[in-house]
């Protein structure tokens, strides 16, 4: 199977805005603009949007407190979103979820999570709703490194495995939980020799290369799709912001990033490779980057010119009766 | 009206509710029992059998037994849950709680709000409560004050049979995250139960009995030691009003108030250990709203502040008994008032 004209352009247009959309926020929070804790994905954009590049709305995800890329690269309305990080009324969720909780549900966008590991179950319950309704929809989990030592999401591998869920579990490996190294915190030191133990297929790909990631996840989400249950994924990738914003990261290497965006940058690698394969012209992929680059720019506008809550937000919406 | 078990009303509630509705599914470990083993399929029916025969009527995609994994399982019901179908869970004993918390106070619970309004988690977990079974320490607590604070979740817990069938069906048909708690001393209590569907609304209070002189209020297993202890009372010519507020979230406070401004007098009954608990709860809630009317202290029924012992002359030392009940009520109302 061959991506179309159309599919390539969506998927760099979606890369391109999660990188965009971060680095903004990365001046935006020094500038002091954004309240709370802000987890930046730049880096890790051919992950999000290799997986996501299979899936429909009546599909779901579940996401990290690192959420944006996986909002973005499931169809969430990035205005929404940027009004959501900046607190205001018309965000995705009233503005009384933030960055950690964006969520759609209408976008099968299960929400972005604060719980490490919080996910992996959920998505074992929404792959139990797709077999039990028969939908032919799958459920992916996106997780870390950090995510793959949780006993949640252990447990969830198993029940899936155990229930032959149509379910994908794609551990975004970007060397680090917070400050502590992969290498050092995974004990199987490569996150997919696990999927053996629960008796599904693994695959590791290059989290940087959006051809690989979205040849891997195809594979999976058939296999998920034609009912012979779940697989697991690890991209291996690397963050280019600390793990929250205001991190000084002294625990990387000097030089450790900067590496990564010469020799391994995922938007670079893509241009490359569409270019070389005449499948995109340098004329398609700049006009993308200036549509994206004004489009950014706006979400920023509107989200600082949205509604501020009220003390009437206050207390709605914590039951749906009560 | 047919006399049945507080079981046999959890058992119908679930029939009566799955047959009516084939988005109710029902998860947990043994809630069939047998899976992958040699043996009869159904062969336990859940851990006290009160899931007995849902598995041959509705086959393994509505019944589903599940490893020993209650944080797996208890997510996977909560997200079911927001995709479309009704799980009930069943987490068999509440003290296990604590393996599988995130997803009940920071998933479930959470979504409403914190999605803004859009999102619908139509969950139940069942779960069984209390002393008294000589399972010691980690299979007889009464956890329900650290369910009940949390905002997004609702607390169930049934008294009696009737109450039982009618609040579950409510639960299972209610679109918040419920916790459903049964009292494992109650399975066997026998009470006049209809064979047709019904439900208990949540947040309303029953009153089992009034009297003018002092209201007790009472939950689960210990509603009926409030009721003992009223009959008790009675002879001391103490008239008590009994009240079971049946949920703790929401919580009828309105029906509590009003009986403590004609009373003046209030002794909660309270099974779980005796710091932030239901009684505290309510004591400072009425103490709130309704301090003039108040003639005495609150007083609360609770055990001591001990994890719950095992050996049975220990155990039942823990558990509140009605002389216990007696004696606040009467460390409470005047002594002038005795006899009148």
């Amino acid at each position: 199977m061959q991506l179309s004209k159309e599919q390539l352009k969506l998927a760099y247009q979606r890369m391109r805005q999660i990188r965009v959309f971060e680095d903004r926020l990365h001046l935006e929070f020094t500038r002091g603009q954004i309240p709370g804790f802000v987890h930046l994905y730049a880096g890790q954009e051919a992950s999000a949007v290799g997986v996501c590049m299979h899936l429909t709305d009546q599909d779901t995800i579940s996401s990290t407190h690192r959420g944006h890329g996986h909002c973005i690269a499931k169809g969430c309305d990035i205005d929404g979103m940027m009004l959501e990080i900046y607190g205001r009324k018309e965000g995705l969720c009233g503005g009384k979820g933030g960055s950690m909780h964006i969520a759609d549900l209408s976008k099968g966008m299960l929400g972005a999570n604060g719980i490490v590991g919080g996910g992996p179950p959920l998505i074992c319950g929404a792959a139990l709703a797709a077999k039990t309704l028969g939908t032919g929809a799958v459920a992916v989990c996106f997780t870390g490194d950090g995510g793959s030592n949780q006993g949640t999401t252990l447990e969830a591998l198993n029940l899936a495995s155990v229930w032959k869920l149509p379910a994908v579990f794609v551990f975004e490996n970007n060397g680090y939980a917070e400050s502590t190294a992969s290498h050092w915190s995974v004990s199987s030191k490569q996150i997919v020799k696990r999927a053996d133990a629960f008796g599904m297929p693994g695959a590791r790909v290059d989290g940087h290369d959006f051809f690989a990631v979205w040849e891997a996840v195809r594979e999976a989400v058939e296999r998920a799709r034609a009912g012979e249950g779940p697989s697991l994924i690890e991209a291996t990738t690397n963050r280019y912001y600390g793990h929250f914003e205001g991190d000084a990261q002294t625990y990387r290497a000097p030089g450790e990033v900067e590496k990564v965006k010469a020799e391994k940058d995922c938007l670079v690698h893509f241009r490359k490779r569409v270019t070389e394969a005449g499948l995109l012209s340098t004329a398609d992929l700049d006009a993308i980057d200036g549509e994206v680059a004004t489009q950014i720019d706006q979400a920023i506008e509107k989200a600082l010119a949205g509604t501020l809550p009220t003390v009437a937000d206050l207390t709605t919406d914590v039951y749906v009766r009560y | 009206m047919p006399k049945k078990t507080f079981k046999q009303a959890i058992t119908e509630a679930h029939f009566l509710e799955m047959r009516r509705d084939p988005r109710v599914i029902v998860m947990g470990e043994d809630v069939a029992g047998g899976q992958g083993a040699s043996g009869e399929a159904d062969a336990w029916g859940g851990s006290e059998g009160a899931t007995k025969g849902l598995y041959t009527e509705f086959g393994p995609s509505r019944v589903l037994d599940t490893p020993l994994t209650e944080s797996a399982f208890i997510g996977a019901a909560v997200g079911a849950a927001t995709q479309g179908l009704r799980p009930v869970a069943d987490l068999m004993f509440f003290d296990f709680i604590g393996v599988c918390f995130d997803q009940l106070y920071n998933q479930a619970a959470k979504f409403r709000y914190m999605f803004g309004g859009k999102a619908v988690t139509p969950v139940v977990v069942r779960a069984m409560i209390g002393a008294g079974f000589r399972a010691a320490a980690q299979h007889s607590q009464c956890l329900y004050p650290i369910v009940t604070h949390i905002p997004g979740l609702k607390v169930v817990i049934p008294s009696n049979p009737y109450d039982a069938k009618g609040l579950l069906i409510q639960a299972i048909r209610d679109d918040d995250p419920v916790i459903f708690l049964e009292h494992k001393l109650l399975y066997g209590v026998t009470g006049e139960v209809p064979d047709d569907s019904y439900t208990v609304p949540f947040g309303e209070a029953n009153v089992l009995r009034e009297g003018k002189d002092v209201t007790i209020v009472a939950l689960g297993l210990m509603v009926q030691v409030a009721m003992d202890a009223a009959k008790e009372l009675d002879t001391l010519g103490i008239k008590a009003t009994v009240i079971d507020p049946r949920t703790t979230s929401p919580l009828d406070l309105e029906t509590i108030v009003e009986s403590v401004e004609e009373t003046g007098h209030l002794v909660i009954v309270d099974e779980s250990s005796p710091r932030c608990n239901i009684a505290t709860d309510i004591a400072a809630q009425v103490a709130d709203q309704a301090f003039h009317a108040l003639r005495g202290p609150i007083k609360m029924v609770t055990p001591p502040h001990t994890p719950v012992p095992f050996s049975p002359v220990l155990e039942d030392l823990y558990i509140p008994r009605a002389e216990h009940v007696v004696t606040a009520v009467q460390a409470t109302v005047p002594a002038k008032k005795k006899g009148n």
